[in-house]
C-alpha cells in the first residue's frame, strides 16, 4: 500500500486507467507512422534472427560455393559467396544475434553506468555533483572509438569484452541527461512531499524521480541500442570484433580487400546494420514525440 | 580584461585533463594481462631479452605503483610516451607524423557538413511543412543510421569503380610528378570521398539542428521587425536570422571533435588515408599497444584544444553569454 503515495498519477508504468499518460502515449506512437515500420522492420531483423538458423541451416563459416560467386549465379547461395567461398546469406541470418545481443547489452551497460552516475550528481549536488561531473568530462574528452578499440585490444577481444567496453565510453551523455532531469525533478512538491513523509534518499531517487525522469530516459535508451550496434560493427570492422563469432561488423571487415571484387559480401551486411539501426532510431523517433510531446523538432 | 583571467583558468583545468589522460594510460598498462614489460615492448614484435630488460629498468618496473607512475609521468614531460618496435620510431614522432592528414579530413568534412547542413536547415525551416523538410528528416535519420566505414565503402564502389572519377584509397598518387600546386589538386582529389564519407553522418545532425534553430529565430521579434522594416527575404534570413540560429550549430560543432575523430579511424582505415586513424588500426593489427595508447593520449589533447577553442570562441562570437559558467 506504501507505494501509492510515492507519487499519484505518475509513477505507474502499466496503469489500469482508460486514458492514463502511458495509454496516450502508445496511441501517439501507434499513430507514427515512421515509428511503426520501424517496429516492423526491427520485429522482421529480430524475427529472422531466431527462426532464420532453424529454417536455413548453412554454417556462415563453411566453405559451401566456389569463391566470389556473384548473387543469383547459383541458387544453392542466393546471395552470393565471399572470397573464400563462405555462403553470405548465412552469414546474414547467423550474423544477426551476436549483433543484437551485443547492442543490447552494450546500451544496458551504458544506461546503468549512466543513470547511477547522473541520479547521483543530479540529487546529491554540491561536491558530488562536482566530483561526478569532473569525471564525466574526462570520459568525455577520450574519443569514444578509439578508447573501445584500446581497452579490446588490451583485454583480448570476446563479446563480453566489445559489449562492456562499448558501455564505458558511452555512458556520459546518459549521465548528463539523467542528471539535467533529476536537477529538474527533485525541486517539485511530490519530491519535498516524500521527504516530508520521511522516505530516505534511495528511496526518492529510485522510487520517486527515477519513474518520473523515465520518458526522456527511454528515448535515450533506445537511441543508445542503434549508437553500441554501429560500434560492435565498427570494431569488428576493424579487426577487433570476436574472431569466432560470426557478426555483420566481422564480415565487412573480412571482405574489405576484395571490395571491388565482391560489392555484394560488403553491401549486404552493411544494409543490415543500417536497417537495423534505422528501425531502432525510427522507434526511438517516436518514442520521443508520443513520450515527451512538448520537445518534438529536437 | 576579465577573458585573460578566464583563458588561464581553462588552460589549467585543461592541463589537468592532460594529465588524467596520461594517469589513464599508465592504469592501463597495468591492468592489462601479463607482463607489463612485454606489453609496452608490443606482443608481435620479435623483442629481445635485452630490449625487456632495458624496459623493465626504464620504466623501473621493479618499483612500488606509485613510484612507477611518477617514472612514467616524467618520461611523458620530456616528451617520451616510448618506443614503436614494430614501426621503429620513438611513439610521439610517429603520432604527430600523422596529425595533419587527419586534420586535414576532420577540417574538411566539418566544412562540407556545416555549409550543406546550414543550408538545407535553413532551407527546411522556411517551409517547415514542406516535402523537402519531410525529407531532410529522412535523410537525417539516414545519415546517422549508416555505418560511416560502409557508407565510405558504398561511395568506392559506386564513384571509383563503378563510375571512376575518384581515387580507391590513399592521399596522394606517388607516380605523378607536378609541382606544389598540381600536388595539391591532387590530395584535395583523393579528399573528396573520405570528408564526404565522414561529413555525411554530419550534415544531417547540421541540417536538423540548424533547422529547429532557425525556425525558433525567425519566430523572434527583430526577425519580424526586420521583415516590417521592408528588407528582402534573403536579407532577413541570411544576414538577420541565420546568424543567431547559427551560434548552437557551431558549440555541437566543437563538441563533435571527438566523435570526428572516431569517425576518422573508420573512414582513414576504409581509404588508406595516412593518418591517426590508419595507424590506429595497423597497431592494432600489429598489438603495439605503446602506439596505441601515444594516439589514445594525442587524440586526447586535441579534444581538450578542440573543446578550448570552441569555448572561447562561443564566448567572443556572442557577448551575451557572461563567463557565469567559469
Amino acid at each position: 500500500m506504501s507505494d501509492k503515495t510515492t507519487a499519484p498519477g505518475h509513477a505507474e508504468i502499466t496503469p489500469p486507467q482508460a486514458s492514463s499518460p502511458t495509454r496516450e502515449a502508445l496511441a501517439m506512437f501507434v499513430r507514427n507512422r515512421a515509428a511503426v515500420l520501424g517496429l516492423l522492420l526491427l520485429a522482421f531483423v529480430i524475427g529472422a534472427t531466431f527462426a532464420g538458423p532453424f529454417l536455413y541451416r548453412v554454417d556462415p563459416f563453411a566453405v559451401v560455393g566456389a569463391p566470389f560467386t556473384a548473387p543469383g549465379d547459383d541458387m544453392d547461395v542466393p546471395l552470393g559467396t565471399d572470397h573464400i567461398g563462405r555462403d553470405i546469406l548465412a552469414g546474414l541470418i547467423k550474423g544477426g544475434g551476436p549483433t543484437l545481443a551485443v547492442g543490447l547489452s552494450a546500451a544496458l551497460i551504458t544506461v546503468f553506468i549512466g543513470v547511477l552516475v547522473g541520479a547521483l550528481s543530479g540529487y546529491y549536488g554540491g561536491f558530488v555533483d562536482e566530483a561526478l561531473m569532473r569525471f564525466t568530462e574526462f570520459f568525455q574528452v577520450l574519443p569514444p572509438l578509439i578508447l573501445a578499440m584500446v581497452l579490446v585490444a588490451i583485454f583480448t577481444p570476446s563479446l563480453a569484452t566489445i559489449a562492456i567496453a562499448i558501455g564505458v565510453v558511452s555512458w556520459p551523455a546518459t549521465a548528463r541527461l539523467t542528471r539535467a532531469e533529476f536537477l529538474k525533478i527533485r525541486e517539485l512538491e511530490y519530491v519535498k512531499a516524500a521527504r516530508t513523509i520521511g522516505a530516505n534518499d534511495k528511496r526518492i531517487i529510485w522510487r520517486v524521480i527515477l519513474p518520473n525522469a523515465l520518458p526522456p530516459l527511454i528515448v535515450s535508451a533506445t537511441l543508445v541500442v542503434g549508437v553500441a550496434i554501429l560500434f560492435e560493427a565498427g570494431l569488428s570492422f576493424l579487426g577487433l570484433g570476436d574472431p569466432n563469432v560470426m557478426s555483420w561488423g566481422l564480415m565487412i571487415g573480412s571482405s574489405r580487400q576484395y571490395i571491388l571484387d565482391a560489392w555484394w559480401s560488403i553491401t549486404f551486411p552493411g544494409l543490415a546494420i543500417f536497417l537495423t539501426v534505422l528501425s531502432v532510431s525510427l522507434i526511438g523517433d517516436g518514442l520521443n514525440d508520443a513520450l515527451n510531446p512538448r520537445l518534438r523538432e529536437r | 580584461m576579465r577573458i585573460a583571467g578566464l583563458i588561464v583558468k581553462r588552460l589549467f583545468y585543461a592541463a589537468a585533463l592532460v594529465l588524467a589522460v596520461l594517469v589513464l594510460n599508465f592504469l592501463l598498462i597495468q591492468l592489462a594481462p601479463g607482463d607489463p614489460a612485454d606489453f609496452i615492448a608490443g606482443q608481435m614484435g620479435g623483442v629481445t631479452q635485452e630490449i625487456l630488460e632495458s624496459i623493465r629498468k626504464d620504466y623501473g618496473l621493479d618499483r612500488p605503483l606509485l613510484e612507477q607512475l611518477w617514472i612514467y609521468l616524467k618520461r611523458a614531460a620530456t616528451g617520451d610516451l616510448g618506443y614503436s618496435y614494430y614501426f621503429n620510431s620513438p611513439v610521439v614522432t610517429l603520432v604527430v607524423s600523422r596529425i595533419p592528414a587527419t586534420i586535414l579530413l576532420i577540417l574538411s568534412a566539418t566544412v562540407i557538413a556545416l555549409v550543406l547542413g546550414t543550408w538545407m536547415g535553413v532551407m527546411a525551416a522556411r517551409r517547415p511543412e514542406s516535402w523537402f523538410s519531410s525529407l531532410l528528416t529522412v535523410f537525417a535519420l539516414v545519415g546517422y543510421s549508416a555505418p560511416a566505414f560502409w557508407t565510405g565503402m558504398m561511395l568506392i564502389i559506386l564513384l571509383a569503380s563503378v563510375i571512376p572519377i575518384f581515387p580507391v584509397s590513399g592521399m596522394y598518387d606517388i607516380t605523378l610528378k607536378t609541382g606544389p600546386l598540381g600536388h595539391a589538386v591532387d590530395v584535395a582529389h583523393h579528399l573528396v570521398l573520405p570528408s564526404l564519407t565522414l561529413g555525411i553522418i554530419y550534415i544531417a545532425q547540421y541540417a536538423r539542428l540548424s533547422r529547429a534553430s532557425m525556425l525558433e529565430v525567425l519566430s523572434a521579434d527583430y526577425v519580424r521587425t526586420a521583415r516590417a522594416k521592408g528588407l528582402s527575404e534573403r536579407v532577413v534570413v541570411f544576414k538577420h536570422a541565420l546568424r543567431n540560429a547559427i551560434l548552437p550549430v557551431i558549440t555541437v560543432t566543437g563538441l563533435h571533435f571527438g566523435h570526428l575523430l572516431s569517425g576518422a579511424v573508420l573512414v582513414e582505415s576504409v581509404f588508406n588515408w595516412p593518418g591517426l586513424g590508419t595507424l590506429a588500426y595497423d597497431s592494432i593489427l600489429r598489438r603495439d599497444y605503446t602506439t596505441i595508447l601515444g594516439l589514445l593520449f594525442f587524440a586526447s589533447l586535441m579534444v581538450v584544444a578542440a573543446n578550448l577553442v570552441t569555448d572561447l570562441c562561443y564566448r567572443l562570437a556572442d557577448p551575451r553569454i557572461k563567463s557565469s559558467r567559469g
